[in-house]
């Protein structure tokens, strides 16, 4: 934006006859914005990401609206976004959409809960201890490798088809991601800075508090951000079985009647929860990590 | 490993180090080496990079145990890394206080924090910092626990020549403040002169020479005595005649 480039004297090898100011590009560094600022460029400048993150999804949707107007997309397939929000809004009017959503985030808020508490307090165990380590990992590493979709059927066998089986699936798929990062962050604390902290005389309790514990944070982000994000598949795959309430419900309600537009009203749902948990996460992460000049990075 | 530790009554010197020896693998680093330290004495461990000045200091500090021998150093000693080692997710005063108890600790960090030139730089992260900055906190953290013994490892290597001199003096001036033996570890010459009471030189995996450093303050800078010493120092490393 702000470079100029100025050719400048000599070649590598001037050749007697060579015009000594041609060949070399130079360039030259000014502070941003020094260069004159025209209601263009300001204007351009401006213009060029508004919408941040979310151009792509926008880009989609208008493009989607328009496709669908255009009668390109049957209406059975997918209908236009302005026509999904309509139907939103009847389910709403009609007392549909409400207790299911409510229904739904309580399931997915008792599954977190359930999930991150186990995920925390042994992943806590299972990084500061070695018998916490044996205990745990490789239970947990064997977990890790099931598909959750895979555990559902057992589950059915063993807790029944009520709300027991989908807490359950959900805080299984919360705990695994959080013990296993949260256990990683936690071995992977400089080794270096463990050395310092044990030189200057500090107990366990400050070796934990000050030194383990924060420095395993950007680790538990990221294992929240997967805890999240596998408890609403585990919402999703639990309210598929045998509910007559939930968003799950909604879906396939709408997918046996081929009510298109209710099939899509779920989904958008519950992909603006998972817009919502990674708001969620990013404003933890600038709480938690404003130490960290880059903390936007992961 | 508690097996190995053991408290004793104190003898007259700082630190005791009697025929250590340290390997790794086939290697000898350390071969039967003897150090003494005197109760606030200023040694300076010279030796070119990768003849065992570390592994020595590691061992003073506890942090690994000798192969043979018997290594022993007063209970309550800092250590300053060549890194500055600090934590990153801790503001300055935090840092400091890493290792400290008590009511009194956050004045006394304070305190120490200004002896060493940055009053006012509590609540900076240490990413804020510039290198020397971040080396002075972590002297601060040494120096905060009024040790017996400092043991510095190369602490000023990754400094550029002007923040090294400031450094000099600033370790000059806390020496008139704590009462502590230092062992400071460096490959340089010149620092060794400018900062030590006692040079001593490391080959073969033990102390190959001693030199009593009796100079002023002005003679360290610039005198033949100053040169001399120089020379000698070089030879003692292999070195004469190049520089």
């Amino acid at each position: 934006m702000t470079e100029v480039r100025i050719p400048a004297a000599a070649l590598a090898k001037p050749a007697p006859d060579a015009e000594p100011t041609s060949a070399r590009q130079r360039e030259v560094f000014l502070p941003r914005g020094a260069r004159r600022r025209t209601p263009l460029t300001a204007l351009r400048e401006r213009l060029r990401w508004p919408l941040g993150v979310y151009t792509t999804p926008v880009v989609i949707l208008l493009a989607w609206e328009a496709l669908a107007r255009a009668g390109v997309v049957a209406k059975t397939y997918a209908p236009a976004p302005t026509s999904i929000v309509r139907s939103a809004v009847d389910l709403w009017q009609q007392g549909v959409l409400g207790p299911d959503l409510a229904i739904s985030l309580q399931r997915a808020g008792i599954g977190l809960a359930i999930g991150l508490t186990v995920g925390i307090v042994t992943g806590v165990l299972g990084g500061l201890l070695r018998s916490g380590e044996f205990l745990f990992n490789g239970m947990v590493q064997i977990l890790n490798t099931i598909p959750l979709l895979a555990v559902l059927p057992l589950m059915i066998v063993w807790f029944g088809i009520d709300e027991l089986t989908k807490v359950l699936l959900i805080s299984f798929g919360a705990g695994v991601p959080m013990y296993l990062n949260l256990f990683a962050a936690i071995r992977g604390v400089d080794q270096r800075l463990i050395e310092m902290a044990r030189t200057t005389g500090a107990g366990r309790r400050r070796l934990v508090t000050r030194v383990l514990v924060p420095g395993a944070l950007p680790g538990f982000l990221v294992g929240l951000r997967f805890s999240l994000a596998y408890s609403v598949l585990g919402l999703v795959a639990a309210e598929t079985v045998n509910a007559d309430k939930g968003l799950g419900f909604l879906i396939t309600q709408g997918q046996t009647y081929l009510q298109t537009n209710q099939v899509f009203v779920g989904l958008v749902i519950y992909s603006l929860l998972g817009l919502l948990a990674d708001q969620f996460v990013r404003a933890l992460e600038r709480v938690l990590l404003r130490w960290r000049p880059g903390y936007e990075a992961s | 490993m508690s097996s190995t530790v053991t408290t004793e009554p104190r003898r007259q010197t700082g630190v005791v180090v009697e025929q250590v020896v340290r390997r790794f693998g086939d290697r000898v680093v350390l071969d039967h080496l003897d150090l003494t330290v005197g109760d606030e004495e200023l040694v300076i461990l010279l030796g070119p990079s990768g003849c065992g000045k570390s592994t020595l200091l590691r061992l003073l500090a506890g942090l690994d145990r000798p192969d043979g021998g018997r290594v022993e150093v007063p209970a309550r000693r800092a250590i300053v890394f060549q890194a500055d080692r600090l934590l990153p997710w801790q503001r300055v005063l935090r840092n400091i206080t890493l290792g400290l108890y008590g009511p009194d600790a956050k004045q006394r960090a304070r305190d120490v924090l200004a002896e060493v030139g940055l009053a006012g730089r509590e609540k900076a992260w240490p990413k804020e910092l510039s290198g020397g900055e971040a080396q002075r906190v972590s002297l601060a953290r040494a120096l905060v626990s009024e040790p017996e013994l400092v043991l510095l490892d190369e602490p000023f290597a990754a400094l550029d020549a002007i923040t090294r001199l400031r450094m000099h003096d600033l370790v000059r001036a806390l020496r008139t403040k704590h009462h502590a033996a230092m062992l400071l570890v460096t490959h340089d010459v010149d620092e060794a002169i400018a900062l030590a009471d006692r040079i001593v030189v490391m080959s073969n995996g033990r102390i190959g020479t001693s030199h009593e450093v009796r100079l002023s303050a002005a003679d360290r800078e610039a005198s033949v005595a100053r040169e001399e010493l120089r020379a000698r120092l070089l030879e003692d490393l292999g070195l004469a005649g190049r520089h």
